[in-house]
């Protein structure tokens, strides 16, 4: 598993690299509550964890899925209200916004 | 095996695709939506691969879900103007839930079959979490106004920081050696060295350091989940978490070249605000404290020596005056025109006045290219509707309106344009600091709202302050500048602005909420004059 796990690692970290300089300063805020919603991925080791270990011990792993849960669903629903005033009305000309000089 | 390896790097792949989306307002809104598609899958596919059948899991919707509530009040209530919090408080319950996954696997561990490898990691998410969540917790406090501003300093506080986080090595260390023997000791031992790591490194933060700040701890919230995700052998987990982390970095990085910051000084702890204001070049001014830069416009207050930096500030402003102001010179040559003596264009000195309010409806009415600077002063004046209508009557006159954004313009990355967004402004106004300094050498008009250290000329014009050498937007290049700030003390750095002091600058001191209707208002007037 070792192995996948850091060809995963890595991967993600270099596709990311790429992914993420491309991301516009205009929406820099959004991407980071966007990048909260992410880090609430916790919520599936949670998950695996919840399911495994004794019975009546879970509360760690109950706390860390409330958490999680918590950066999963305001991280999202932040990220698309936000990105929602970009959306804005519809454009009427695409070309109006042309550079001077 | 292979269908977990498919399946993660499908999600991955999700989620990928999703950021890319977000290269453009465009198609961000879809980024978003795909990558909470992608979670869904991945949570569903987690749920059912761990439901043992023993109808334990159905705790797992109770939690969830109360996290979820929580999550959805949050999100649909919280104002811009408080993302920033709003992130950091996200970056920390990140870090937290990270830090309680490994220590509930490290719980069910009993020292037998796990490896030097496991013990590390765990101890290294437990540690990374917790620093995560006492570092937010600061900031969130900070930012939310709950304790001081200014940077929290106590004896040799960089020496206990190092400390701390040496303790804490050493403890993951030991409990890597021992192979998790004393664990239930250790365990919360280095959560607690963390928490103290995370607390001490943020309380000794100001307030306009905050987006270095949130990034950073963006990126450890993200390192926390990757490493837990080794922790528990989750494949999603790590790649997600490096996603984390490295956006967390770039966009530290960006700050730290915004604010004229090293990154390997940020994270070393040193984040040296108290320091020495040279502001012309025999004229030095000791600030122990520096003034947060809220603080600066809530303030009507003048620094102290304010007498001694006007005498010094008046040779430089005869200085200045040698110089034609919005002739497009570029960023290099400006610095060198100032350090050449005035003699050299004395033909212009003679024509040159300084501009004052009383021109303010002839610059209003002839300006065709005019480019507005909001900084955080505007926010914090809640001006930015008045902005919008200042906008909205400027392009009324058939003039062409741009708006300038410095990278920290805000409290957190790209902060700025969600505030203007919030009020309507279209996005495709807003222009990044590299995209609109260029245009200002032909821009008639600029307008500062709120905005001291991002348009400085002494960034570049000169050496050894504070800020020499930080990017700024050039608005001293416009032809005529209008300046709506509170007052005339220094931002946040400390350094005297010299762009108030330039003859083709006027300056409208006061709240922003007031002096920018007032901009618009007499744009009105003129026009019905004129018609």
């Amino acid at each position: 598993m070792l192995p996948a796990l850091l060809i995963i690692l890595v991967a993600s970290a270099l596709l990311g690299y790429r992914v993420i300089s491309a991301v516009p300063p205009l929406l820099h805020t959004p991407l980071m509550s966007g990048m909260n919603a992410l880090s609430g991925i916790n919520v599936i080791g949670a998950v695996a964890v919840f399911a495994t270990v004794p019975e009546g011990s879970g509360g760690w792993a109950a706390a860390a899925l409330v958490l999680a849960s918590v950066n999963v669903f305001g991280g999202f629903w932040v990220t698309e209200r936000m990105l929602r005033m970009f959306h804005g009305k519809e454009r009427e000309s695409e070309v109006e916004e042309a550079p001077w000089n | 095996m292979e269908l977990t390896i498919l399946f993660s790097a499908l999600v991955l792949a999700g989620f990928l695709l999703g950021i890319h989306l977000m290269q453009s307002p465009r198609t961000a809104l879809w980024g978003n939506r795909l990558g909470a598609l992608s979670m869904m899958v991945a949570v569903i596919w987690a749920f059912l691969a761990a439901d043992g059948g023993d109808g334990r899991l159905f705790y797992v919707l109770i939690f969830a879900g109360l996290g979820a509530a929580g999550g959805i009040a949050l999100g649909q209530t919280v104002r811009m103007i408080h993302m920033p919090q709003t992130v950091a408080l996200l970056n920390g319950l990140g870090g937290a839930s990270s830090a309680l996954v490994a220590w509930a696997v490290v719980l069910t561990y009993t020292g037998e079959g796990a490896g030097m490898l496991f013990w590390a990691t765990s101890g290294l998410a437990v540690a990374v979490g917790s620093l995560t969540l006492g570092g937010s917790f600061i900031a969130v406090a900070k930012l939310q106004g709950l304790v001081f501003q200014q940077p929290i300093q106590v004896k040799d506080h960089g020496y206990i920081l190092r400390l701390l986080i040496l303790a804490c090595a050493f403890f993951i260390a030991l409990n890597m050696a021992f192979l998790g023997l004393y664990s239930s000791s250790y365990v919360p031992l280095i959560a607690l060295l963390g928490l103290l790591s995370g607390v001490f490194m943020a309380l000794r933060i100001g307030g306009a350091d905050m987006p270095i700040v949130i990034s950073l701890l963006n990126s450890f919230s993200g390192v926390a989940a990757s490493v837990t995700g080794l922790v528990v052998e989750n494949l999603i987990l790590t790649g997600t978490g490096a996603l984390v982390g490295v956006a967390g970095l770039i966009l530290t990085r960006i700050m730290c070249r915004a604010m004229n910051r090293s990154l390997v000084a940020v994270l070393t702890g040193f984040i040296p605000r108290a320091r020495t204001a040279v502001s012309t070049g025999q004229q030095e001014e000791e600030r122990a404290f520096p003034k947060d830069e809220v603080e600066d416009i809530e303030s009507p207050g003048h620094p102290i020596g304010e007498e001694a930096a006007e005498e010094a500030e008046g040779e430089k402003g005869k200085l200045i005056e040698g110089e034609r102001p919005g002739e497009p010179a570029a960023v290099g040559d400006a610095a060198e025109e100032t350090a050449e003596p005035p003699a050299e264009t004395p033909a212009e000195t003679v024509e040159e006045r300084r501009i004052s309010e009383a021109d303010l409806p002839a610059l209003l009415q002839e300006a065709a290219r005019v480019i507005i600077v909001p900084g955080y002063g505007m926010a914090v004046a809640q001006a930015q509707q008045a902005v919008r209508q200042l906008i909205d009557a400027l392009e009324q006159h058939g003039k062409e309106v741009k708006i300038a954004i410095h990278p920290v313009a805000g409290r957190m990355p790209g902060h700025m344009n969600v505030l203007l967004a919030e009020v309507g402004i279209d996005y495709e106004k807003l222009l990044d600091m590299d995209a609109v300094n260029p245009l200002f050498a032909s821009a008639d008009l600029a307008i500062i709202v709120g905005a001291c250290d991002v348009v400085n000329p002494s960034a570049n014009q000169e050496e050894g302050t504070p800020i020499s050498g930080m990017p700024i937007i050039n608005a001293e290049q416009a032809k005529h500048v209008i300046v709506c700030n509170l007052d005339d003390s220094p931002g946040y750095s400390g350094v005297e602005n010299l762009l108030y002091r330039q003859p083709h600058v006027v300056t409208l001191w006061g709240d922003a909420a007031e002096t920018v209707p007032r901009l618009t208002a007499l744009l009105e007037e003129n026009q019905t004059s004129t018609d």
